[in-house]
């Protein structure tokens, strides 16, 4: 039997960056096979050849044995390749029927989409509603409907790019679910993501891209995360340097007795936090997402402000009723969760962007006036340091892909030099290279005298970065203790909610 | 009695062209393109239209001759701002200057000379006292009615239309999953601008019978804001035009000194479209479902990122 695909030579140029240099692999039908690489590897720009968005330069794509030129999307979808993209192209003001039949090449009266849509949702257990509007759903759910788009076209290979970056645990073994099954009955599906342990339970095969050139083509089962990582870094992973036997100074951030009240339908308040965090300390917050994280992070940073001015202090100065900026001043920074439109103002130049946050800190404000030398300067330094890959600090925060926005925002605080530096989920969608170089700086950082609160999902991450640690169940926070004390099944029974003595241990 | 008929009659023939320059207006801002180029196409729409009645005394190919016009002028809109991203705002402004430039130089000479209005197409009913206000119009008044549900259906319930609302909505989007974002768009702004072009035909044939400068006086712009108002709704927009030209229409019987009208002065009535103009904006922005219902991507030119 021929290879479902098979590309050779496959060349793109951009610009200023080889994106793609004479890759060339094969995928078997019913295979998964995994294309894994760090942020700005080529990932994208390869599947959107092979999905018809951009032409390659050189090379040749052999579909079931046949060369073929892919003009469009159109010309891929007739030849049985769907695809879900990184980014979803959904049209928020349209109904899910709407955008499904939007994304069909023949013209199928509604009715008989609709009935098509159902049997395919009850075939793959896929739950949504064809007549909601799109503006309504969740992450998950929207890209339910991209998922469905792609097999109402029975396709003979499914792209998806970096699919569960955006999903809760249960979304993705529901994903999983699905992708296997889809798998079992032929179906080729070619799997972009940065999480190795997910490559390591889904996929059959694993292409490795660094800078554009093919690496490595491996089985990732018989690999380690960590043997696949450094293939995607092309240097062996650094392990974090910590000095050993370190001493924490003074208490620098200390909460005591904070609550919150709950703002949305859907969220978790913080219900009576207590904690301490000395100079030189790492603080963990583990648990599963949606435990009440968002609202500790928001009462901590100063977006959500309590009535108890004591309830937060700094240094012994009570900083409860501040708002952000006046805890900046006094050397609290926060990264909330989400990069975009939260941590950062998708229109704005990063210079700007950090002028935002950095302004008191660094002093890029005299007499109202902004000081755009000042901004450009360090913007600058923080995209050398933490190898920010961006034109320079004039680029738009909206234009520089998710990993490396984090990265740029990451370096924004940490160079300011907090106090207390409060940060959620620093590595989210950062490939491993990038991680360790975040996690680094933060362990120096520490080193350097500031407390650190790290609120993350990750406990791999938690365990290597942090001092101590505490888990986070229905907002509600476990005593906190050494991370050396826990054992991996004690932090999943407090993550599951099992808190027993342990709370007042 | 007959008066409230009078005023009837008038209102629909006042409305009209406003009407059809916003039909236009909306689906083209439903595809994500905002030509404020209007009173200007509508400008060149009369001239064409009066000229070529002049010289062949025939209304239909006069109005189809001020559609060529006011897409022609939209080809040039279209070809800035689609194919050279120039800014849609200003290329619309710079349409509406040159739009009345031009067609104040090519109607000089034609200033002062009448010509025939359009006669009703039922022309036994629209004599009746009564039936009149439903059968005594020319083509246009109908043209505009039926062009409301065509639209209506046309977004709604055709491919095409969700395609255009689509590129409208998200142009990234459409263009990823293959649609043409630029065509659809050239296709919108130039069914705008043959709108425009008979919106402004209709000032010359079925309102005043001559040319005069400027003789749409400022109807493009209330078509433009009717559109908003509207929440880009066809059938929002047969209500909205209809009711801003009740209030034209009270200004002409004011100045008339029609009756109790006239209590109010007539200055006041002639300000009157643009005050309801601003009161309805302020109405619509406190609601929130008409403000979101905006076309996502109205008025940012389309750049793909290859
Ligand atoms: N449209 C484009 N124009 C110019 N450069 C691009 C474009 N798309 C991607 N690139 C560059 O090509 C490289 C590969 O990008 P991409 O394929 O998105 O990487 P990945 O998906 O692996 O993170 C990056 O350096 C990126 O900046
Ligand atoms: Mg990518």
């Amino acid at each position: 039997m021929p290879n479902r695909l098979e590309l050779t030579g496959i060349t793109k140029q951009f610009p200023g960056v080889l994106a793609n240099d004479h890759v060339s692999f094969a995928v078997k039908p019913g295979e998964i096979h995994a294309l894994l690489g760090e942020n700005g590897a080529g990932k994208s720009t390869l599947v959107k050849m092979i999905y018809g968005i951009m032409q390659p330069d050189a090379g040749e794509i052999r579909w079931n044995g046949e060369p073929v030129v892919v003009a469009n999307p159109k010309a891929a979808r007739k030849l049985g390749i769907g695809m879900v993209f990184q980014h979803f192209s959904l049209f928020e003001a349209l109904t899910v029927l709407e955008n499904i039949a939007l994304g069909m090449d023949a013209k199928i009266p509604s009715r008989e989409l609709e009935s098509r849509i159902r049997e395919v949702m009850e075939t793959y257990g896929l739950a949504l509603d064809p007549h909601r509007t799109v503006a309504t759903l969740s992450v998950g759910e929207r890209q339910r409907i991209e998922i469905v788009r792609a097999l109402l076209l029975n396709p003979q290979l499914l792209i998806m790019d970096e699919p569960t970056s955006v999903l809760t645990p249960q979304e993705v073994e529901q994903l999983f679910t699905v992708l296997r099954k889809l798998a079992a009955e032929g179906c080729s599906i070619l799997y972009i993501s940065h999480k190795l342990h997910e490559i390591k339970a889904l996929c059959d095969t694993a292409t490795i891209l660094r800078g554009g050139k093919l690496v490595d083509t491996c089985d990732p089962k018989q690999e380690t995360s960590r043997s696949m990582a450094e293939k995607m870094i092309g240097a062996g992973l650094k392990d974090i340097v910590k000095a050993e036997g370190r001493t924490f100074g003074p208490p620098k951030l200390v909460v005591n007795k904070l609550s919150t009240i709950k703002t949305g339908h859907f969220d978790v308040a913080v219900d009576n936090v207590s904690f301490t965090v000395r100079a030189g300390e790492i603080l963990g917050v583990a648990g599963v997402a949606g435990n009440g994280q968002n609202a500790l992070l928001d009462a901590l940073s100063g977006e959500l402000i309590g009535d108890d001015r004591e309830a937060i202090t700094i240094d012994g100065f009570g900083i409860g009723l501040m708002n952000t900026t006046e805890r900046r001043r006094r050397g609290l920074c926060a990264v909330p969760e989400e990069r975009n439109g939260h941590a950062a103002v998708g229109d704005f130049s990063l210079s700007d962007n950090s002028v935002l946050t950095a302004r008191d800190r660094l002093g890029m404000v005299v007499l109202g006036l902004i000081n755009s030398g000042a901004a450009k300067t360090y913007t600058g330094k923080v995209i050398a340091d933490f190898a920010v890959k961006a034109l320079g600090p004039a680029s738009t925060a909206g234009s520089l892909s998710g990993g490396n926005l984090q990265k740029y925002i990451m370096g924004r605080e940490i160079l300011q030099k907090p106090t207390v530096l409060v940060v959620s989920q620093p590595t989210w969608g950062v490939d491993a290279g990038a991680a360790a170089a975040i996690h680094q700086a933060l362990v120096d950082l520490a080193a350097a005298g500031s407390a650190i609160v790290v609120i993350s999902q990750d406990l791999d991450e938690l365990r290597a970065l942090c001092d101590t640690l505490a888990v986070i169940n229905m907002g509600r926070l476990s005593a906190a203790r050494p991370v050396k004390e826990f054992s991996v099944e004690e932090i999943g029974l407090l993550m599951g909610g099992v808190h027993g003595s342990m709370e007042t241990a | 009695m007959d008066l409230t008929i009078a005023i009837l009659v008038t209102v629909v023939g006042a409305s009209t062209p406003i009407l059809i320059a916003a039909l236009g207006e909306l689906v083209v801002e439903r595809s994500g393109v905002l030509n404020l180029g209007v009173e200007g196409m509508m400008l060149l729409g009369a001239i064409a239209g009066f000229v070529v009645q002049f010289h062949t005394g025939n209304h239909y190919l006069a109005l189809l001759c001020g559609a060529a016009a006011g897409m022609a002028a939209s080809l040039i809109f279209g070809f800035l701002t689609l194919s050279l991203s120039a800014n849609q705002t200003a290329t619309g402004l710079a349409l509406t200057i040159f739009g009345t430039g031009f067609s104040a130089l090519a109607g000089a000479s034609y200033s002062a000379r009448p010509v025939a209005l359009m006669s009703p197409i039922f022309p036994d009913l629209a004599t009746h006292p009564v039936l009149r206000v439903l059968f005594g119009y020319s083509f246009p008044a109908y043209f505009a009615l039926f062009m409301v549900f065509a639209i209506w259906f046309f977004l709604k319930k055709t491919r095409a239309g969700l395609i255009l609302r689509a590129v409208g909505e998200n142009d990234l989007s459409a263009h990823s999953i293959g649609y043409s974002v630029i065509q659809v768009r050239y296709f919108a702004v130039m069914f705008g601008g043959a709108m425009a072009g008979v919106a402004g035909a209709c000032f010359p044939l079925t309102l005043t019978p001559q040319w005069a400068e400027g003789m749409t006086a400022g109807r493009g712009w209330i078509a433009v804001a009717l559109v908003v108002f509207a929440s880009w709704r066809p059938f929002r927009l047969l209500g909205g035009a209809y009711l801003f030209g009740l209030v034209m229409t009270m200004e002409l019987y004011a100045k008339a000194g029609g009756g109790p009208l006239s209590a109010i002065p007539s200055e006041l009535w002639a300000a009157l479209p643009y005050i309801a103009t601003i009161a309805v904006l302020v109405l619509i922005s406190l609601r929130r479902d008409a403000s979101t219902n905006a076309p996502a991507c109205l008025g940012k030119p389309f750049m793909p990122s290859n």
